[in-house]
């Protein structure tokens, strides 16, 4: 509680108590007026003095003047009425309750969600005269070295120079699974070092760290806004002053029709009583303050997640979203070749695998660091001799004096040594050593484990179309589509075919809602921003996409999606809730309130408690773990 | 120019109004104002004294909510 919290809840405790005391003691007339006086005032003085100042600055159709009129015109109906001021006292006191509520559920949520993101480091350790001193990491030029001991956070990126440990990124990523890190490992900010003590050199300054550009982006996400939260302004805009015009004329109209028109008696008294519980029930507080705080509560819930949301617009557009267009190197499939089979070969796997790695040692094609890889040990460069790449077709060398051709079909068909085909999909590398063909190794990039499930349940959660697109080969795309279940696939495109296709999707429309593209951030910042929303997976340090994307997950698991547009729907249900409820709740009341129905104390329920369960409401969006 | 404050304001619509209090402000370009982090982003128009409007801004902030505080 902050000291203007305590303050308000002794108030609130005082004139309650006051109220209560009052209730009990046997004063009539003038002096019963001046005791309720006393607690009325307590609770309510800087409503009166708010009231007053936004009249004067010409500010009038606020809350805090609704209140005041809507209590004070209760008080002198009281005095010469009835003499029961409780109603008039009660508004108040009710008001400011939850007021008082609604500043603790805010600055408590608050808190929860910069807890949440308490990933700034505090210090950086500097080795000076080997005695470790702490700096501020705004303070470390790039290039300096800074020691992290185990327990601490990595406070700026890096490469390590020294140690072994393993990182705790679950603060970045939701992944609770360590990561382990060796020399000259990228490090990034933000990360805990949890068992050795490392050597860093730093990469980057504070402000281009990673966790500076993260908590940036979360910081300033809710001033993006939403359509719904433009909505809610602009409504607010609109029916404040709406309502206290009706009130007005509910005070005024009827009784002046029923004297002139049909010659009743006025009864003043009632139809000021129903404008008064027509302008309490009117506050908009409840709208203006609890679909701000759905979107807050989502954006946090998410990044707890690992899942970055730049503003509560994205989060919006994300739950409408009805087709997910996938880049398939790196979000889809692993983006890194591996060796998945060796086949026909008359010698062991191993044999065929060491003799594979020596030959293409000298080489640095992606295929053959996959091949070395896979060898795992160490090869004996010196054991190579005679090496012959042809380019285009493989290598031929000598190993310890044997001749080992490896390369693909061209290379057996030019050496004429017949090879068997492979039915798989990828590369394949056929073996020949001493003239004889000894076998092949098939090399492809291999399907993450949960991307056939992502699309099921992509499909299953209402998304009506997914489509894959990728520069790879017409076969090789077609087989992952038809393993994942995807609907549509575009293979052998260039980086700058995908704008084109996802711009002829976006035209041709074939499904109702928004248009996501997910690309690993890597070529893709074209087609992430033309697309409705742009997912970026895997972000761990990479900038390019941190800038381009509109949604950035931070690791590297497909499932991540899935779960972003979870969170987004239920945030936006909750938004759509708390709308139709408050507009709801409060509409009904009003024409209760104007027929004579509803009293004041129905009228506190359609302010003060619709306000307090549309922001208990509201703060259901932080809670994201089963989804 | 761009900057940020840190500010205090206790509802939603309070935070409103400040926002459109500071846009209104001479010297002020554009101007958010986000409840959830307290924070206000102001930027400046070409040339003027940063200082100086944040001081103005502050006074108009106060003639709509006198509940508000800007820590410049």
């Amino acid at each position: 509680m902050t000291k203007k919290q305590k303050k308000m809840l002794i108030r609130i405790i005082i004139s309650a108590m006051l109220l209560l005391g009052f209730h009990f003691l046997p004063v009539q007339g003038i002096v019963r007026f001046f005791l309720y006086f006393i607690p009325y005032l307590i609770i309510g003085y800087d409503i009166l003095i708010k009231g007053w100042k936004g009249i004067r600055n010409r500010q009038p159709f606020d809350e805090n003047l609704l209140m005041a009129i809507a209590t004070i015109g209760a008080i002198i109906i009281a005095l010469y009425d009835s003499g029961d001021y409780t109603e008039a006292i009660a508004v108040m006191l009710f008001y400011q309750i939850g007021e008082w509520f609604q500043s603790y559920a805010v600055g408590k949520s608050r808190r929860n969600i910069s807890d949440l993101m308490d990933i700034r480091p505090d210090y950086a350790n500097i080795e000076v005269d080997g005695k470790l001193e702490q700096v501020d990491p705004d303070e470390v030029e790039i290039g300096s070295v800074i020691v992290v001991q185990p327990g601490e956070k990595v406070p700026l990126d890096g490469i390590v120079l020294e140690g072994v440990s393993t990182l705790n990124t679950s603060a970045l990523t939701g992944e609770s699974l360590p990561r382990e890190v060796n020399v000259n490992d990228e490090i990034i900010s933000g990360c805990i070092n949890m068992t050795g003590r490392l050597k860093i050199k730093t990469t980057k300054g504070f402000e281009e760290s990673t966790v500076s550009k993260i908590l940036d982006l979360v910081e300033n996400a809710s001033s993006r806004k939403s359509k719904s939260e433009n909505f809610i302004t602009k409504f607010a805009r609109i029916y404040t002053p709406a309502v206290v015009y009706s009130a007005i004329a509910l005070a005024i109209l009827p009784p002046l029709v029923r004297m002139i028109g049909f010659g009743l008696s006025a009864q003043w008294g009632a139809w000021i009583y129903r404008a008064l519980t027509f302008l309490v029930i009117s506050c908009p507080c409840a709208l203006v303050i609890s679909i701000p705080l759905s979107f807050f509560a989502g954006i946090g819930g998410a990044s707890k997640a690992g899942i970055l949301v730049k503003g509560s617009n994205y989060l919006e557009i994300l739950s409408q979203v009805k087709c997910v267009v996938f880049d398939k190197t790196g979000t889809l499939t692993q983006g890194t070749f591996e060796v998945s089979g060796i086949h026909h070969n008359k010698m062991e796997d191993e044999k065929l695998l060491e003799y594979a790695a020596l030959v293409e040692s000298f080489s640095t094609h992606p295929i053959s660091k996959s091949i070395q890889k896979a060898y795992r040990k160490k090869v004996d460069a010196s054991r190579v001799t005679d090496i012959q790449e042809i380019s285009g077709n493989g290598v031929i060398a000598k190993v310890d004096g044997i001749c080992v051709a490896a390369g693909n079909d061209k290379l057996m068909k030019r050496l004429q040594i017949p090879y068997i085909a492979c039915h798989h999909v990828g590369t394949i590398i056929h073996m020949a050593i001493n003239g004889e063909y000894a076998g092949h190794i098939l090399i492809s990039d291999m399907i993450k484990p949960h991307a056939k499930d992502v699309i099921s349940s992509l499909h299953s959660s209402g998304v009506e179309k997914t489509v894959m697109l990728t520069g790879d080969a017409k076969k090789v795309a077609d087989q992952v589509a038809n393993t994942l279940g995807i609907d549509e696939v575009y293979s052998e495109l260039l980086p700058s075919d995908k704008v084109e296709k996802v711009e002829s999707i976006l035209e041709g429309k074939q499904y109702k809602g928004k248009l996501a593209f997910v690309g690993d951030g890597i070529n893709d910042a074209p087609v992430l921003s033309r697309a409705d929303i742009g997912i970026a997976m895997g972000a761990m340090g990479s900038d390019a996409a941190i800038e381009a994307a509109d949604v950035v997950l931070m690791d590297d698991d497909p499932m991540k999606i899935v779960k972003a547009i979870k969170i987004s729907r239920k945030c936006l249900r909750i938004v759509y809730e708390n709308i139709w409820f408050a507009i709801g709740i409060k509409l009904i009341c009003l024409f209760l309130g104007a027929i004579g129905i509803a009293n004041m104390w129905v009228a506190i329920f359609a302010d003060v408690g619709v306000m307090i369960l549309a922001v208990l409401n509201a703060i259901r969006a932080l809670f994201v773990k089963n989804l | 120019m761009k900057k940020t404050y840190k500010i205090e304001v206790d509802c939603a619509n309070c935070a409103n109004k400040m926002e459109d209090a500071t846009k209104k402000t001479a010297g002020v370009k554009d101007a958010v104002v986000n409840f959830m982090t307290l924070k206000m982003s102001v930027e400046f128009e070409d040339g003027c004294d940063p200082k100086k409007v944040m001081q103005e801004v502050l006074k108009n902030c106060k003639k709509v909510e006198d509940d508000c505080e800007i820590f410049i």
